[in-house]
């Protein structure tokens, strides 16, 4: 029942509209591949390593093809015709093209069929190992169990990931659920994945294959130690989306960061490009069991937290339509919102608390990301912890599902091993000192939190109707959202996007989609 | 209080001259009674006497979170510090724009940006924006200023080929990233650029962010620095009031 008098048939015709305009964009998506979709089939065909210039294989063989303009088959293609002549695994295949011992565009082409037959041996066995990550998963959460939502969420950021690993771990053990490990600034515009382990990153640590395995064993470790199992998390976002999704599957990530209106509005990346990336990203993540992020919250970084209220739920609606398109279920969409209006507002609390319990209330089975206070930190830490307290209690009065813990040390620097045992400790007081008050409370009939959650839902509706007309594009182009203007052939990336043949194939696209429910 | 001697002054407690601090940290050792001696020890190396550490407990295994209070035995002479300062009456939006009126007859060009890989945008929107920070409208709002926002991670060479393009009378750079120093050779950098294409005494250059102060600004090679706490009207006060100044009107 909904405490904010909320008109469901008007969320049903956003949600309506919010279907149109991801399926308007969808026949997009279904034309077009791009280079980093065509690395993560290599990737996800076991192409790894690097050459001598420290250029990833995928990077590699892809670039070979995409030169002579011949990537419109996809890369399975190749490597499954190259597979049928050498006798040989794609890893050493790629190897062979690295050293010039190969050429994949000028060797005798096989039978289509038998080069589709080839490439499915391979990559059934890929399947059964993010498989079995996922049973693995299930099993952790069955036995060890978990902590009760919202879960605390916090980042480590040291650029080193051995240093990084102490710190999760200090976290685990003060109480976080969630790690998250920022990634080192600018990786996003990297048009590869750098590879091995890292010790220098600014203001976070790189996003690599191995990294990722160093870190899940660490979280593994300590999550037998303290008897919850923990959840890691990074970012499928950026230039090299589905590639890191892969990256996350194959080596047990839970949660990834994961929407392309972030990066076309935040990052400056192509539209297609990204929202081409996003669906097979989301494709990979919705396999793998992997819970997305979403990032509407950083809307509010730029806009008001109170005008712009509306473009976070519209926002919303369009990424649950976009994550069912590509088999995500509901409980894998952490749809992202933020605590970020002036502390100074007047009976700025209960606008938070409304808006907060109307996501709720509108995506109930999403495990809902709510960011903290950011914008109006300021450096007098004091205050800070009592804005986030005021921001957990929000969260716990709401039933929010993923709580990225709020620093008292924000707008200072990336978080002192102190700052987050404050952070957990400042959470686990209120979130157990609080617990069940949102079952005990209702609202005001018209009261202010009514009447603010009915506004953004109509003000949401009434944007969704005219994106519906205008097409998300041209929405964005215009910097409706987050106040950011990007046109449609603007940003980075562009030139990786390829439109596909008519024979085109991509082995794990037809095996992954439908998502975690399906064997 | 009355007979305050700023030549020796400390910090003030409940009473003058008590020279009580607070200060908390980690300690990289387990919790126990040597973490807290360890932690005293630590705070009367630091001149603080009478240490008491009124709260320490673990924080993951193998850390010592610590809370404490002391007495500082330092002074400071209050009345020979001078720091170096933006020189300029700060001015409301009106202000500033019945200035560029009178005194400048013609719209002044700011372009600013993020450069880098610093993908914070927050500072410079706070400035630059329309909407503005906290009440403050930001530049494109003010009327007789030009305002050209250019985001986040903009290569400086972007940032001064735009500046170049609209003539801009100022350069408005904001750094949020400040991690391992990274902002300084940046910053550094772009100084570079400026005095390379010859238009360093024709434009004003300013930095701000978290981490700026006017000092550093100023010996990076830059006008002036903005700190935290800097609104529009503070920058835009700066840079009317420098122009007419240097005569760049």
């Amino acid at each position: 029942m909904s405490k904010l008098g909320l008109d469901f048939k008007l969320v049903e015709e956003a949600r309506q509209s919010a279907r149109n305009i991801a399926l308007d964009i969808q026949g997009l998506i279904d034309q077009h591949t791009s280079v980093t979709v065509e690395r993560t089939v290599a990737r996800l065909l076991g192409v790894d390593g690097v050459d001598p210039l420290d250029r990833p294989l995928p990077n590699v063989l892809v670039d070979k093809i995409n030169s002579e303009g011949r990537l419109d088959l996809g890369i399975a293609y190749y490597l499954g015709n190259a597979m049928l002549h050498t006798g040989q695994e794609p890893q050493t295949i790629a190897e062979m093209v690295m050293k010039e011992e190969l050429d994949l565009t000028r060797i005798p082409t096989h039978d289509f069929d038998e080069v589709k037959k080839k490439v499915l041996e391979v990559a059934q066995k890929t399947m059964v190992r993010i498989r079995k990550n996922r049973a693995d998963r299930e099993d952790f959460l069955r036995t060890l169990g978990e902590g009760p939502k919202p879960y605390l969420y916090v980042i480590v950021a040291t650029g080193n990931i051995y240093e990084d690993v102490n710190q999760a771990k200090a976290a685990a053990r003060q109480g976080a659920d969630i790690i998250a490990v920022i990634r080192s600034t600018a990786q996003s515009l990297l048009d590869f994945v750098p590879y091995g382990p890292t010790t220098e990153g600014f203001g976070g640590t790189f996003a690599t294959q191995e990294n990722f395995r160093i870190m899940r064993s660490a979280l593994d470790e300590v999550g037998q130690e303290v008897g919850r199992y923990i959840r890691l998390v990074n970012y499928a976002s950026g230039l090299c989306m589905p590639e890191i999704a892969a990256m996350g599957a194959l080596e047990r990530l839970d949660v990834m960061l994961n929407d392309a209106l972030y990066g076309i509005l935040f990052r400056d990346i192509n539209m297609k490009r990204t929202l081409v990336d996003q669906f097979f990203s989301r494709v990979i993540n919705g396999y793998a069991g992997i819970i997305i992020n979403t990032g509407e919250d950083n809307y509010l970084t730029t806009a008001d937290a109170i005008e712009e209220a509306h473009t976070v739920l519209a926002s919303q609606l369009i990424n649950e339509q976009f994550a069912l398109l590509a088999g995500l279920k509901e409980e894998q969409m952490g749809l992202g919102h933020a605590f970020e209006m002036n502390p100074k507002t007047e009976n700025g609390f209960l606008l938070e608390l409304a808006q907060a319990q109307m996501a709720r209330e509108i995506f109930p089975n999403a495990p809902l990301k709510y960011m903290p206070p950011t914008k109006y930190m300021t450096g007098n830490i004091f205050k800070g912890h009592v804005q986030d307290a005021l921001f957990n209690m929000v969260s716990i009065m709401t039933n929010q599902g993923i709580q990225l813990l709020g620093m008292l040390t924000e707008a200072i620097h990336t978080p002192f091993l102190q700052d987050r045992a404050l952070a957990i400790e400042n959470a686990k007081y209120i979130f157990n000192n609080m617990r069940d008050l949102g079952e005990e409370i209702t609202f005001k009939e018209n009261g202010i939190i009514q009447k603010r959650a009915r506004q953004v839902l109509e003000d949401a509706h009434h944007m969704l109707k005219n994106i519906e007309v205008e097409g998300l594009m041209e929405t964005i182009a215009q910097g409706k959202f987050a106040g950011v203007k990007r046109p449609v052939d603007g940003g980075k990336g562009l030139d990786g996007v390829v439109v596909k043949s008519d024979m085109y194939f991509n082995p794990f696209m037809d095996l992954m989609l439908g998502g975690a429910s399906r064997e | 209080m009355n007979n305050i001697d700023f030549t020796r002054i400390k910090p003030y407690g409940d009473t003058y001259n008590d020279g009580k601090i607070q200060l908390s940290f980690t300690l990289p050792v387990p919790y126990g009674e040597e973490a807290k001696e360890a932690g005293k020890k630590l705070l009367e190396k630091m001149g603080i006497e009478e240490p008491q550490i009124t709260h320490a407990e673990e924080a993951g295994t193998g850390f010592t979170f610590i809370v404490a209070y002391g007495v500082v035995s330092h002074t400071v002479d209050y009345s020979a510090i001078e720091v170096p300062k933006v020189d300029s009456e700060v001015m409301d939006k009106y202000g500033v724009e019945d200035f560029i009126k009178e005194k400048i007859k013609r719209d002044v060009v700011i372009v600013g940006a993020t450069t880098g890989f610093d993908a914070h945008t927050v500072g410079i929107d706070a400035i630059m924006n329309m909407k503005g920070y906290d009440g403050h409208y930001g530049l494109e709002r003010y009327g007789g200023i030009e305002a050209v926002n250019m985001g986040s991670q903009v290569p400086n060479e972007e940032l001064v080929a735009r500046a170049i393009e609209l003539g801009a009378d100022a350069i408005i750079v904001s750094q949020v990233v400040t991690q391992k120093d990274v902002h300084i050779p940046n910053l550094t950098n772009l100084i570079e650029l400026i005095e390379a294409e010859g238009l360093r005494d024709r434009m004003l250059v300013i930095a701000g962010g978290p981490r700026i102060g006017h000092e550093l600004a100023v010996e990076l090679g830059y006008d002036a620095g903005f700190g935290p706490g800097t609104y529009a009207e503070d920058v835009a006060s700066y840079v009317v009031q420098e122009m007419v100044k240097r005569g760049l009107v």
